[in-house]
């Protein structure tokens, strides 16, 4: 079954923000969860890092990678943190 | 009280803060900015935050080691933006009736800061270079 593209609204921080070159962005996607998303970005921006070392959050709450994408989410990927 | 702060952090004003009559004890942590990592050479740093999920994740923290332990307190200050070398990146304070559980919560609240907070460290080095720092960490389910 054909799924309608969703719109989600993505954030970037750190390392995938300058790879992708912009902190914020609009996208339509057929991508039914942030895995899938998240494949789908790194397949057009070339991100280098591995989805096991990403973590993801919808909504600003984290969230699972195979949690359903809803229209109108706004979905952040998490690079390997690095505070203190 | 988890905060994130783009000011310089003086840990003497936060120290003063902490002043509990039934607690013997007051154990704090400064982590500061050195001038090496893996041996290189670094100028400075500068962080980046996801500020909403960090204040809720950095109190979520706070709140874990308060049924964790038996404290009676404690608190996180965070920088954002450019550090300079000797620049303190990071506050934990914790008061308690006892050393030991004051040590204990401290030790906590700084290594669950460092692995969980959406904070970004990039590094930037004397020979013009810079890089985020993206050691290998607890990924997506852990």
């Amino acid at each position: 079954m054909n799924r309608a593209p969703l719109k989600v609204r993505l954030q970037y921080f750190a390392s995938l923000r300058e790879r992708r070159g912009l902190s914020r962005e609009e996208l339509v996607t057929a991508a039914a969860t942030p895995a899938g998303l998240y494949a789908e970005l790194s397949g057009r921006h070339g991100f280098m890092l591995p989805a096991e070392r990403v973590r993801v959050a919808v909504n600003g709450e984290f969230a699972e990678f195979s949690q359903p994408l809803k229209d109108g989410d706004e979905v952040a990927f998490i690079p390997p943190v690095a505070g203190g | 009280m988890f905060q994130l702060t783009n000011q310089p952090i003086d840990p003497a004003a936060l120290e003063a803060m902490f002043h509990n009559e039934a607690c013997g004890a007051l154990v704090t942590f400064e982590g500061r900015v050195r001038n090496l990592n893996e041996e290189r050479a670094v100028e400075r740093l500068e962080y980046e935050v996801f500020g909403p999920l960090a204040e809720k994740e950095g109190t979520r923290i706070l709140e874990e080691a308060m049924r964790k332990f038996a404290i009676a307190r404690a608190l996180c200050i965070h920088r954002t933006g450019l550090l300079e070398i000797g620049g303190v990146a990071v506050w934990v304070g914790v008061e308690a009736g006892h050393r030991g559980a004051a040590f204990d919560a401290c030790r906590f609240v700084i290594d669950e800061v460092k692995a969980r907070v959406p904070i970004w460290k990039k590094e930037h080095y004397l020979d013009g270079r810079s890089e985020w720092v993206e050691t290998l960490g607890p990924g997506r389910g852990n």
